[in-house]
């Protein structure tokens, strides 16, 4: 079976795909990629369905070799990337044929970056998912010297690219009143709104702690509430008043109350959000956050037609980089120039 | 503790990710069966919206996407099932699951068994025959794939957690605190009082049946001795550590 092998890697990657649903009532969480989005771009880059699984990298991708000739896609949070030494642009599409080295460096801006290939990878299927999350013994991180057996690929399109998206900087994310939101205080509320918080650099896939310099969010009437669902994108608010954005790997339930609800379409820009980002959060209402949503899932799936030919001739390295400065999302401290 | 007698149950949205019906403020045993009854009686129903299902100490939970599906119509057709019977005092479903999971109380693999007598206000002997005496029921699952908290112990039993955390207690241990038990799915910082040990795996991830037990399920435990422990560990392998189960009609 094709297979990609690894010969180095960082120590935050793994397998991961949409997630498993189902298992709630048992206590698992649905868990999966930290930023949907990137897992839909880069099955829309390569042609493929969103279900397919994809590598999640954090900080640091790593140095792999294909035993065949396989296609590649690149998305989410920017590193450096090079096929045998040449710059490979991201939020594109690749081949990588039998030999050759691809090697994937530290995040440019954003956190979690993707690997995808086509027919995707083929991991064991565990639980109707091939999800790691390792907090419940589902699969393991990935290790120097793995062989990920990779899919049938059914396509040979490669150099494609998306326009490039803004989320990797923080920003404006909007919020659902949830179950608990009545239970705090309107002023509270509307101060929530007004904080410019910055993501905490303590943060992983089970939530991600906002910091301010103001008073902490606490609700009195919230003390000793019984422990209720959790679902992604919560916002829970602890014992001393700090939010966390509770994320994919979080518990099914908890004790802490939630005073809303990301969108699930702008949980991408929370997950991405470097540390220090600047985040703020805005309520819409339910009606309003309905139709946001939907918005949003039209464009994801509408994202197939948005990938269009990187460059005239895919081969010419000066275009990839030419791209590369045009459209790369910048980080206020760090300059793509700089590198790569 | 207030009376759900006269809780009105209180349907809300969780995001655009589902609802939530609530039968009381604080977890007493009656709005445990009412979430568990009504999650079963919505679930008989088969609406084609519900994704999936899920009950927690007092609420039944319906994932429903929202984005596509109006809350307000949702609320709606729940008030009408909720309208149908006083949830309180429902039957719960039948085809739940009765296990006698075999446990050793107190001594070495469980060395806090005299602590949580003392802190219940009980001889250790009165508390052994508590723990394997009371038909404990499935609350809920969670904080762990397929790990349940069990309730309801008496009254005497509600001892509060312990300040410091045990570092780790292992899978298969059964705490008390909070009139519940908890039986630990995997190793656990806790502050809760380790009682009893078992060998039952409650997530079994590569078997056929992954999470063994059901939110209603029925739980007694079987006094065994440390020996006893030790030679099902040896010898069996299917995870149920030695658990007998039978279906309630």
């Amino acid at each position: 079976m094709t297979a990609l092998h690894v010969h180095q890697v960082g120590p935050g990657v793994a397998v991961q795909d949409l997630g498993r649903t189902g298992y709630l009532a048992k206590g698992l969480t649905r868990g999966g990629a930290a930023d949907r989005l990137a897992v839909f771009e880069g099955a829309a880059l390569l042609r493929q369905p969103a279900h397919l699984a994809v590598l999640e990298m954090v900080g640091t991708g790593g140095t792999f070799e294909a035993t065949e000739d396989i296609r590649i896609a690149l998305t989410g949070a920017e590193m450096t990337a090079q096929i045998d030494g040449a710059t490979a642009a991201w939020n594109a599409s690749h081949k990588l044929t039998k030999g050759s080295l691809l090697s994937i460096g530290p995040t440019r801006t954003g956190t979690y970056g993707y690997l995808h290939v086509g027919g995707g990878f083929a991991a064991e299927v565990m639980l109707g998912s091939r999800a790691t999350h390792q907090s419940c013994g589902l699969g393991d991180l990935v290790a120097a010297g793995d062989r990920l057996p990779v899919g049938q690929d059914k396509s040979d399109e490669v150099g494609l690219t998306l326009p490039s998206d803004t989320r990797f900087g923080g920003g404006t994310v909007r919020i659902v009143p949830s179950m608990q939101t009545d239970a705090f205080a309107d002023d509270t509320r509307a101060r929530f709104e007004q904080t410019i918080f910055r993501r905490d650099p303590r943060a992983n896939r089970q939530g991600i702690r906002m910091d301010s310099d103001g008073e902490g969010f606490s609700t009195p009437k919230a003390l000793g509430i019984v422990s209720e669902v959790i679902v992604p994108g919560d916002i829970q608010i602890t014992g001393d008043g700090t939010p966390f954005v509770l994320m994919a790997e979080s518990q099914t339930t908890g004790g802490y109350p939630r005073i809303g609800t990301v969108l699930p379409c702008d949980l991408p820009r929370v997950a991405q959000a470097p540390a220090g980002a600047a985040l703020q959060f805005q309520f819409v209402t339910l009606d309003e956050g309905a139709a946001i949503e939907a918005r949003a899932r039209a464009a994801w799936d509408a994202l197939p037609k948005s990938a269009t030919p990187l460059v005239r001739d895919p081969a010419s390295i000066q275009d990839l980089l030419s791209y590369q400065l045009v459209g790369g999302a910048v980080s206020a401290t760090d300059t793509p120039l700089d590198k790569g | 503790m207030t009376s759900d007698t006269a809780y009105t149950p209180r349907i809300r949205s969780v995001g655009l990710d589902g609802v939530l019906v609530t039968f009381g403020d604080t977890a007493t045993d009656a709005s445990n069966r009412a979430a568990i009854a009504f999650r079963s009686a919505v679930d008989a129903q088969g609406w084609d919206i519900i994704a999936e299902s899920s009950s927690t100490l007092v609420s039944a939970f319906f994932r429903i996407d929202l984005a596509e599906h109006r809350f307000d119509d949702i609320s709606h057709r729940l008030h009408d099932v909720l309208a149908t019977q006083d949830w309180n005092a429902a039957t719960l479903p039948a085809g739940r699951t009765l296990w006698t999971i075999p446990a050793t109380f107190g001594g070495d693999r469980a060395p806090q068994l005299a602590e949580a007598a003392e802190a219940a206000g009980l001889s250790e002997a009165d508390a052994l025959r508590d723990l394997t005496s009371t038909r404990l029921r499935v609350l809920t699952l969670g904080f762990a794939p397929g790990q349940p908290y069990l309730g309801t112990l008496d009254k005497t039993w509600n001892i509060p957690r312990q300040k410091e955390l045990t570092p780790n207690v292992p899978a298969g241990a059964l705490v008390a605190a909070v009139r519940q038990i908890c039986l630990f799915a995997k190793d656990t910082p806790t502050g809760w009082r380790h009682v009893g040990q078992s060998a039952f795996k409650c997530f079994r991830p590569r078997g056929d049946t992954p999470f063994p037990l059901a939110p209603g399920d029925e739980v007694q435990f079987a006094d065994i001795s440390a020996k006893e422990l030790a030679q099902i560990e040896a010898k069996v392998n299917d995870g149920s550590g030695g658990a007998l189960q039978e279906v309630l009609e």
